[in-house]
């Protein structure tokens, strides 16, 4: 039985009854109480069904290194899987329900699975996925896929929110323990800003509990003054509910900090991801108790010693009346002694060691009446869903049963591990320290920052000293010798607190119990309780030469589940190290890797969701479109109409009347997206012929001429008009996508190559709202606009001009895409609404229509004009595009000249560019390969051509569509066959690529 | 000629932590050159009526003010109407210089986050460091706020004026919104008496 005990519980405020679900059931708890101490108060001691063979299993531990006891939390937006319930604060209202069992809790089935552990050894899937492979598909899978798993995965949106705070610091510390907070006030002192996170929502880690005297103070005490110290002190931060989650390069540090998850019901964000720079890092991230490697150590009710003091001292949770304490070291006693004192049974220790004479800890046992067995340990634990005995068995034999002790409980310990994640992420080394039989930082090689020095400093526990005194006089040298480093001096009043000390007999290493168990024992002495893996398992794969300790735990999934084995590690690669017959330092550890311990993806993601998932650019004109049937495109990161959709019409309806209207009245196009960038300076022409292929240089203001970009492979990259302001001053227009990235093209030829030429460029391309005016009427309605001559002699084709057109101040280039007269015409972007609005009215007679994207495209298919991302995918140069007249044969040089000039850039079997019209009239698939003769080498059919753009033309009423085709130009006529991936083949001959007004006389009016 | 509008219509929050409000329309000229060249800091002072900003700062007096945007960028700032005017001064004034001047008003979107928690609010979005003590009054810091790019500017009453590309107002006033919710708080920063400079 786990009960409730009637006194105690630090942490409790017995005052506030909270009630909670498990699995359906109602149960009480108190404000304070984990959902871990809560469950063991109401004797629910079965938490949950292991991974593999869906053993029973309960709760291990007390902290965040819990393996078992996963729980699905709440429900819908805020169902959460795989959450702790050793880290989970209760709260009224609580549902939490157990993991990975079917039908039920206490009778699964897939506890069979146990039965057939035979069959599931040590790299099963690796061993099945080979063959045969028919069964794999069929059989294993689908078995598996079923019964192995943990938590669901989440069906409904999350209903939080979450967010990220950017902090910046000199010291941050990393735990929260008497370490961390004499490490707080040593560097707080010393005048740095300081940062101190801490997991749990307490302070003082598990100090308290261990008891001990500081200063002549209580534990307790000392921890509150030390609190009200640094709470006085303005430079330092105390983050609690805050765990540092990850170490990473110059001191950038994330803490993960749960806000709501114990008042889900409150305002605000849920989880807030802290993003720290510190001038430097203390990890005083404490230790964690190993388990002891002996068969059944998985029963529920085998706990660490430390967890069962834990629930005893700070929850008023017994684990059971009866509890055997199994140990190899002193510390483990002081569960004992408090099991004793809260008037609990300890039948007895079973002590691994052989002590020549008593120690403080085991003399006080003793005195209490526990019986001490020294040199023994357990053979096995009796009972399958709970604990109802253990056999005993001397540590140095085989396994032979000496007597059976009946109880309800065992706590174990194999030793500490201190916590050296954080220290290793970032690339902290370990030295195995004999003496303590653990692996901790070994600080000649700390991970290091730019300046070559490390940046990490462990404290206390963390940097493997387990003495109280140890522990506070190393965190006061480590934050002093920080505080220094960076440049603070040691406040003159500080000084290390001094502790009590505690006389220990060393501990003794012990990897397996009894040390020469048997294989039937050895197959039920589990290593990774999360993933189940047994000291079987990692031995069979020394034996199948996995001598690495990373292979093997790949091979085995040793530490491989959400835990991250940090409970097994140790344990495992000492097995691992015993099998190879090698010293553990030589095997070494397997890679510490962010994060700690499992962050929730909202807090990664922040408030990268919903509407601020992405940032959406939107046009001046965007509420008009939306207002007005506009269907979007994603154009770069603008939204843009892709057509304006009307009562009644299909969007290809909208597009295709979109067309028609634009060819015979009058279209309005927001081009507001187009980049428009200013080049400005002396040396403005000469730099702009080395961007273009074109010259540049030679236009007059006043005029505009088409320009290509191409990179320095030659490729194609950018297209777009260029108008000449003044004899200094340039506006390059470019395409919407490539607005910010030729920009950057831009200006990192001119500020890291031609850093030396006059030349300013100013990026204006949102100060503007851009308007195509487009069609037969273009010209008529900006005459009825009025203030402006844009007659064909005072504006010809290719012209610009600055004016005012029905009172806005505008500048009109006289530029088309669509081979209509056009006008396209800026104006500043807060005027942009009242612009085409004024548009709209003047072209009411004459039928004007906004119009989208699409037909857009159409436009310029129908006059054969490129489009870039469509003709061009990176690997097309111009001359493949027919548009060797806009690379000039004058320069001596420009961007991509060179590399057009390689051999491959010459092939004369380079696909071209040329016009495809289907013999039926029929449309294209967008992409489809036209194919050649035969198959190649690879046995594929050869293709000789592609479609890059198509549509169906309402102006011709027929498939249009242009293509790249090996010696296409030189083939004018010929059909080429295009299969579709609509089990359709298509056939088109070859044409030019201009299927309307190829003279251009309807732009030119 | 119709009035110029913002963005946002000057949209405004107020149910959160921090003031939030969209404002302007704002005249902004870009300025190019070499900032150290004696007739540029003899301009700033003539047209916009301060001293050339050292680097990272952005001095104001009334409307105008004169921003620190990089080592040959600076950013003018002007009542909108005066735009024309102004830069019809400083084109007159850089005449046989390489220096330039570009009006960008339209380009950008200007928010004001003001209130006692502001500087919390824009540390959730922007990695900058805003301790009262490292990010002072007349401070002016290019940045990334969100996904986005941005300038944050502490002005001498203790709000911060942010300013963004006109397209991603929407995005931007979303995001401020966001991180200005109600129990959002954070209690990192130590409270601050208010300082209202009329010059910074």
């Amino acid at each position: 039985m786990s009960t409730r005990l009637a006194t105690g519980g630090r942490l409790l405020n017995k005052s506030a009854p909270l009630s909670f679900s498990f699995n359906g059931k109602q149960m009480r708890g108190y404000e304070g109480d984990t959902l871990a101490s809560a469950l063991l108060a109401n004797d629910q001691v079965l938490v949950g069904r292991s991974f593999k063979y869906h053993r029973p299993r309960g709760i291990v531990t007390s902290g965040p290194e819990e393996p078992n006891a996963l729980m699905n939390l709440g429900q819908e937006g805020r169902f959460e899987p795989n959450a702790r319930a050793t880290t989970t604060e209760l709260f009224d209202g609580l549902e939490a329900a157990s993991q990975n069992h079917w039908p039920s809790l206490e009778f699964d089935v897939g506890a069979i699975n146990k039965h057939l552990s035979r069959f599931l050894p040590a790299g099963f899937y690796y061993k099945m996925f080979m063959h045969p492979r028919p069964l794999w598909k069929h059989v294993y899978e689908p078995i598996i896929r079923h019964s192995a798993g943990l938590g669901k995965a989440p069906k409904a949106a999350d209903a939080d929110n979450y967010e990220h705070f950017y902090a910046f610091c000199d010291v941050l510390i990393v735990g929260g323990g008497v370490a961390g907070l004499q490490a707080a006030l040593a560097a707080g002192q010393s005048g740095a800003r300081v940062i101190v996170l801490e997991q749990s929502p307490h302070w003082g880690g598990r100090a308290p509990v261990d008891g001990g005297r500081i200063d002549g103070a209580s534990v307790e005490d000392w921890i509150a003054q030390t609190l009200a110290q640094l709470r006085g002190m303005e430079n330092v931060t105390l983050r609690e509910r805050t765990m540092g989650a990850g170490v990473y390069d110059h001191g950038y540090v994330l803490g993960y900090e749960r806000l709501r998850d114990h008042t889900p019901d409150a305002p605000g964000p849920r989880h807030c991801l802290w993003r720290i720079r510190a001038g430097h890092v203390i990890t005083a991230t404490g230790a964690i108790e190993r388990p002891l490697s002996f068969a059944g150590n998985d029963v529920p009710g085998v706990m660490l010693a430390s967890a069962v003091r834990d629930y005893v001292t700070n929850y008023a949770v017994s684990p059971g009346d009866r509890t055997v304490l199994v140990t190899n070291n002193d510390n483990a006693y002081l569960t004992a002694i408090a099991l004793k004192h809260a008037g609990l049974d300890v039948p007895a220790i079973l002590d691994a060691r052989v002590l020549p004479q008593d120690s403080q800890l085991v003399a006080q046992a003793k005195a209490l009446g526990i019986r001490v067995l020294m040199g023994q340990g357990v053979s096995s634990v009796q009972g399958s869903k709970r604990v109802t005995g253990v056999a005993v068995c001397s540590q140095a034999g085989e396994g032979a049963v000496l007597e059976e002790i009946a109880c309800d409980a065992v706590a174990m310990s194999g030793g500490w591990s201190p916590v050296v994640h954080l220290w290793s992420h970032c690339g902290g080394k370990l030295t195995w320290d004999k003496a303590r039989a653990c692996f901790r930082p070994d600080q000649d090689h700390p991970p290091t920052g730019a300046d070559g020095l490390g940046f990490v400093t462990p404290a206390g526990a963390a940097a493997g000293m387990f003495a109280l005194d140890d522990v506070l006089h190393d965190a006061h040298a480590a934050a002093e010798g920080v505080a220094t480093t960076l440049g603070f001096k040691p406040a003159r009043e500080a000084r290390s607190p001094v502790a009590e000390r505690r006389e220990e007999a060393p501990m003794s290493p012990v990897w397996q119990m009894p040390q020469g168990a048997s294989v039937k024992l050895r197959e039920k002495t589990f290593l990774d309780y999360q993933n189940d893996v047994k000291v079987s398992d990692v031995r069979l794969a020394a034996q199948e030469g996995f001598v690495s300790v990373e292979h093997a735990k790949r091979y085995t999934t040793l530490g491989m589940a959400t835990d991250q084995g940090k409970l097994s590690n140790i344990n495992g690669l000492a097995t691992l190290a015993g099998a190879l017959d090698a010293e553990i330092p030589s095997v070494g550890t397997t890679t510490f890797r962010p994060p700690y311990h499992p962050i929730s993806m909202g807090a990664i993601a922040g408030d990268a969701r919903g509407d601020t998932f992405q940032p959406i650019r939107r046009t001046p004109l965007c509420e008009w479109h939306e207002a007005n049937g506009a269907v979007w495109e994603p154009v770069g990161q603008w939204r843009r109409p892709y057509a304006y959709v009307q009562s009644g019409e299909s969007t290809h309806d909208a597009v295709m009347r979109e067309v028609t209207n634009t060819r015979q009245n009058l279209g309005l196009l927001d081009a507001s997206t187009l980049g428009k960038l200013i080049v400005r300076g002396p040396d403005a022409g000469r730099f702009l012929d080395m961007l273009y292929t074109n010259m540049m240089s030679t236009l007059k203001p006043g005029k505009c001429r088409y320009g290509l970009m191409c990179n320095e492979n030659g490729f194609l990259i950018d297209d777009g008009v260029v108008a000449r302001l003044d004899e200094q001053t340039f506006l390059c227009h470019t395409t919407t996508g490539g607005a910010d990235s030729i920009h950057a093209h831009m200006e990192e030829w001119l500020q890291t190559e031609w850093w030396d030429w006059k030349v300013h460029m100013v990026n204006a391309t949102e100060h503007y709202a851009q308007v195509a005016v487009v069609g037969p009427n273009a010209r008529k309605c900006l005459e009825k606009l009025g203030g402006m001559d844009l007659s064909r002699e005072a504006l010809g084709f290719m012209e610009w001009t600055d004016g005012e057109l029905g009172g806005f101040k505008v500048r009109v280039f006289r530029i088309s895409f669509s081979g209509e007269l056009s006008y396209e015409i800026a104006v500043e972007a807060g005027q942009g609404q009242a612009f085409w609005d004024a548009l709209l009215v003047a072209g009411h007679s004459l039928g004007v229509m906004p119009y989208g994207t699409e037909c857009l495209h159409i436009l310029r298919a129908e006059k054969g004009f490129i489009m870039i991302g469509d003709e061009t995918d990176g690997t097309v140069i111009p001359q493949d595009l027919g548009l060797n007249w806009a690379i000039s044969k004058k320069k001596d040089d420009y961007l991509g000249k060179r590399a057009q000039q390689r051999s491959h850039m010459q092939d004369p079997n380079r696909w071209k560019l040329v016009g495809l019209e289907t013999t039926d009239g029929s449309t294209l698939p967008d992409g489809a390969y036209a194919l050649g003769r035969g198959e190649n080498e690879n046995g594929q059919k050869v293709v000789e051509g592609r479609v890059t753009s198509t549509y169906h033309s309402p102006t011709l009423d027929r498939g249009i569509a242009m293509g790249l085709v090996l010696n296409g130009p030189d083939r004018m006529g010929e059909v080429l066959t295009f299969p579709g991936t609509d089990g359709k083949t298509y056939e088109a001959m070859i044409v030019d690529p201009v299927f309307y007004d190829p003279k251009g006389e309807k732009q030119n009016v | 000629m119709s009035e110029t509008v913002t963005a946002l219509k000057n949209a405004r929050y107020s149910a959160g932590i921090a003031e939030i409000s969209e404002i302007g329309p704002l005249g902004m000229i870009t300025i190019r050159g070499d900032l150290d060249a004696p007739f540029v800091r003899k301009v700033a002072k003539k047209v916009a009526g301060v001293e050339r900003p050292a680097r990272g700062m952005c001095n104001s007096e009334g409307e105008a003010g004169i921003a620190w945007m990089s080592p040959d960028e600076l950013l003018l700032f002007c009542p909108h109407v005066q735009v024309s005017e102004v830069l019809n001064r400083l084109h007159a004034a850089f005449e046989d210089t390489h220096t330039f001047a570009a009006n960008v008003s339209g380009a950008r979107a200007v928010f004001r986050v003001a209130g006692p928690r502001a500087r919390e609010v824009l540390a959730k979005l922007a990695p900058v460091d805003l301790a009262p003590e490292k990010f002072t009054p007349g401070m002016f810091r290019r940045t990334r706020v969100g996904q986005v790019p941005a300038a944050i500017w502490l002005r001498g009453d203790g709000s911060f004026q942010l300013f963004c590309f006109r397209s991603v107002a929407q995005y931007m006033f979303d995001l401020l919104k966001a991180a200005a919710q109600p129990g959002s708080e954070v209690g990192y920063f130590q409270p601050t008496t208010e300082v209202n400079r009329e010059k910074v």
